[in-house]
């Protein structure tokens, strides 16, 4: 699982129904100190968040796990929307 | 898996069913010799593991699912052991 920000959404009317009904949001992978770190990717939301936002994506396998229907083709999912992170050293972040 | 140290941890609200009740920590990656990488990602704990702990992080998708006890959730990284020690042959 990785922390991201939503940057941005993806229109597409035409696509596998599975998708159909499920907002694309490209995400930009952040490290810990919320750093950019690799390249931006798009994920399905199931979360209803928004841009700007921080989340949490998980990806490959597990990822289509998040949607209701059993088999369909998405690698990476956002699951969550992050309130706080919290180190030792103080808090990173806060919404 | 690897060896990794907790160094955080995420508070969420908003999240998918399938993590409701579960600590998200996050871990950053160590070399067997336990100097960090800088490579750090998310993990649900499944030992109550505590920050600066070292700890063994499965990220395998079926195993995930057997250490939380869900069917098919979408979880791929999990804190399944607390490291006391590592010994590397020099």
């Amino acid at each position: 699982m990785d922390l991201c920000r939503v940057i941005g959404t993806v229109w597409a009317t035409v696509k596998v129904d599975t998708l159909s009904g499920y907002r694309l949001l490209v995400v930009q992978p952040l490290s810990h100190d919320l750093k950019e770190s690799g390249l931006p990717v798009v994920a399905v939301d199931t979360v209803s968040a928004a841009p700007g936002q921080l989340v949490y994506i998980v990806k490959s396998r597990e990822a289509s796990k998040a949607l209701e229907e059993r088999f369909n083709p998405v690698d990476a999912a956002i699951v969550g929307i992050v309130d706080e992170v919290r180190t030792s050293s103080g808090p990173l972040f806060r919404r | 898996m690897f060896i990794a140290r907790v160094i955080g941890e995420v508070v969420s609200t908003i999240k998918h069913p399938a993590l409701l009740g579960k600590k998200l920590l996050v871990v950053e990656k160590l070399t067997e010799r336990g100097e960090p990488t800088g490579d750090s990602q998310l993990a649900v704990d499944s030992v109550s593991a505590g920050e600066g702990d070292r700890v063994l992080v499965l990220d395998e998708g079926s195993s995930a699912a057997l250490v939380t006890d869900l069917d098919n959730p979408p979880i791929r990284t999990v804190i399944v052991g607390v490291i006391d020690s590592v010994d590397i042959e020099d």
